[in-house]
């Protein structure tokens, strides 16, 4: 706990005080980071541990800490008891294919607004950034119905379709393509490239860091996702495991024990992305804010 | 640029006719960009129009309809406005948000704030704290709900349990009208305040470090460099974090239907819960649009207000 920083030449007496004031202010800043970090870290951790209990301990009071006996079949039961499988299989083919047909699209409108010249682009940017300022509880119920006039209520193009358009990542793109030099389109152009060309050989390679924290970020966001699957998804084989494990919670309502074995498993896959991509994560974050 | 490139083509064209064919190649090469500019942006602007730009205008269409999705709709002009007035749950709701949104707003800002002062120091660890405090975020708000829901629980739960080594009686976290709501609001922060930290860090290490040095020399302490120069320099930071936590709490859903569903006795029932009740559970979705319509407004109004305050004071 050294601070690097040199103290100021003063009589000896104040700097010491200030030196001392240092280190107590330096003492204070770890207390009250490791209290933080066990308040956000402790929920899980008690989530971890009850998914091991079994239900006669999970039912016990006063709680005991640590499993006295590791119940895993929790986890077996969560996926006997309920079709769980299935709604990882539909997160994970929803959350995939958003991800993947959004980040074609963005990237392609992103383009079109920062590189290709036409009339009305600008016009059309601004409409477009404008819808940033929608808030969704307005579109909620249009969308739902124009979905369901659609014939899509309880299939997968209700989860998927509305989920991709979103100006943000269309956003962020121009951003990206406006401040890519343009020498680099200059040369594509002399060898006689074709504006969708120039995209796909130039810009698009070029842009594969920032379409990676986009990926990451979709892809959480709709695995994530609870209130629009809740509202177009019906049957039980149409169920996300956010739905999944919220109704799971309610039917099993006392059993803590499997219902901390659903979210631990449902908690996975963030846990996962942030372990391994967390700069990208960050990143997105931080362009998210970016104003 | 664009005339600058035209001028120089013009006067090309009347100086040699070779150049003709480079200025027909050029119209083409335009013509070409146009098109591939219209047709990279259609899927994206049709989706956004869709589903983004057309529920708007619908919304309101709706709402001024008796409708509940399977018999024909029936025109009743501003009777849902009317309805909505008189309706003593929608006003509950509204005041609950709002007290939600009193509460969250300051607090969130507060803490996030707070993190990211802690985090931005120069001393070893804090890395290792700023990833900790950010865990929360990618998990779902499904998730995070449920665990707490586990903590707050009456007969088994752990704060229960911590709160009785102290000598505290028991207390129904999420099933009392008093208690509900704060205990939402800290399952809440605790969700978003890493995100909020990341920001707050962002905006931080923009602020050129020449200030503080400047400050030193003239002998500020740390708490007048925090209020003459972080908290005026975090400005546009904050207005991000504000407004986006003050349109988010408005809306809050996931948390509360997770862990209370509007109770216990509506309180904590905020607008969006009340909404998806009705449009959802008793299918008067011309009366739920009213209601979204509504909050709709309410959001916009602030949202402004927000922009204005902080202008004002630039």
């Amino acid at each position: 706990m050294v601070h690097a920083q040199k103290p100021l030449r003063k009589t000896p007496q104040t700097s010491q005080r200030a030196r001392a004031k240092l280190s107590i202010g330096t003492l204070l800043t770890y207390a009250l980071c490791f209290v933080m970090a066990i308040i956000t870290v402790f929920p899980f951790i008690w989530m971890v541990l009850g998914s091991l209990k079994t239900a006669a301990e999970a039912a016990q009071y006063p709680p005991t800490f640590f499993p006295t006996e590791v119940a895993w079949s929790n986890y077996v039961e969560v996926f006997t008891s309920t079709d769980f499988l299935r709604y990882i299989f539909n997160s994970f083919f929803v959350a995939s294919v958003v991800t993947f047909v959004a980040l074609i699209f963005h990237a392609m409108a992103a383009y079109s607004l920062a590189r290709l010249r036409f009339p009305g682009r600008n016009g059309l940017f601004v409409i477009i950034i404008s819808t940033l300022m929608v808030p969704f509880s307005i579109t909620l119920i249009p969308s739902f119905i124009i979905v369901r006039s659609l014939g899509w209520f309880d299939t997968y193009a209700a989860l998927i379709v509305p989920a991709i358009f979103n100006a943000f990542g269309i956003f962020l793109l121009r951003q990206f393509y406006l401040g890519i030099p343009r020498d680099l389109e200059e040369a594509a152009l002399l060898d006689g490239d074709t504006p969708a060309g120039i995209f796909w050989h130039v810009a698009l390679p070029l842009s594969r860091p920032i379409l990676a924290t986009l990926a990451v970020f979709f892809w959480l966001a709709n695995w994530n996702n609870y209130l629009w699957p809740l509202i177009v998804t019906q049957s039980p084989e149409m169920r996300v495991i956010q739905v999944g494990i919220a109704s799971f919670a309610g039917e099993y309502s006392t059993q803590w024990q499997l219902i901390m074995a659903g979210s631990t498993i449902a908690a996975i896959p963030g846990l996962i992305l942030y372990i391994f991509m967390q700069r990208y994560l960050i990143e997105g974050i931080k362009l998210s804010g970016l104003k | 640029m664009d005339n600058f490139e035209k001028t120089a083509l013009g006067s090309a064209q009347v100086e040699r006719p070779r150049a003709k064919k480079r200025a027909s190649y050029r119209s083409s090469r335009r013509r070409s960009e146009a098109i591939t500019g219209y047709l990279f942006l259609l899927p994206d602007a049709l989706g956004l129009f869709v589903f983004v730009i057309v529920p708007i205008g619908y919304a309101f269409f709706i709402s001024l309809h008796d409708w509940n999705a399977l018999s024909p709709m029936r025109w009743t002009g501003f009777d849902n406005y009317v309805d909505l007035w008189y309706d003593r749950r929608f006003w509950s709701s509204l005041r609950i948000t709002g007290l939600y949104t009193i509460i969250y707003v300051p607090l969130l800002y507060a803490i996030s704030l707070g993190l990211a002062l802690l985090v931005n120091q120069r001393l070893p660890l804090m890395n290792f704290f700023r990833t900790i405090f950010f865990i929360p975020v990618v998990l779902s708000l499904v998730v995070s709900s449920l665990m707490w829901k586990y903590i707050f629980d009456e007969r088994v739960g752990l704060l229960n349990y911590v709160i009785g080594l102290v000598g505290i009686e028991p207390q129904a976290w999420l099933g009392s009208v008093e208690l509900a709501l704060p205990s939402i609001i800290i399952v809440s922060i605790w969700i978003q305040m890493g995100y909020f930290m990341v920001i707050f860090v962002a905006g931080l290490q923009d602020i050129s470090a020449l200030f503080y040095d400047a400050a030193k020399i003239d002998g500020a302490n740390h708490w007048q460099q925090f209020w003459r120069i972080t908290l005026p320099l975090l400005r546009p930071t904050s207005l991000f974090v504000v407004v986006i936590s003050l349109i988010g709490s408005f809306q809050v859903f996931d948390q509360i239907w997770v862990m209370t569903r509007g109770g216990p006795a509506d309180a904590t029932q905020v607008t969006v819960v009340y909404i998806y009740q009705q449009a959802f559970q008793f299918f008067n979705l011309g009366y739920g649009s009213a209601m979204a319509f509504a909050l709709f407004i309410v959001i916009m109004v602030f949202s402004l207000v927000q922009f204005r305050v902080f202008r004002s004071v630039d």
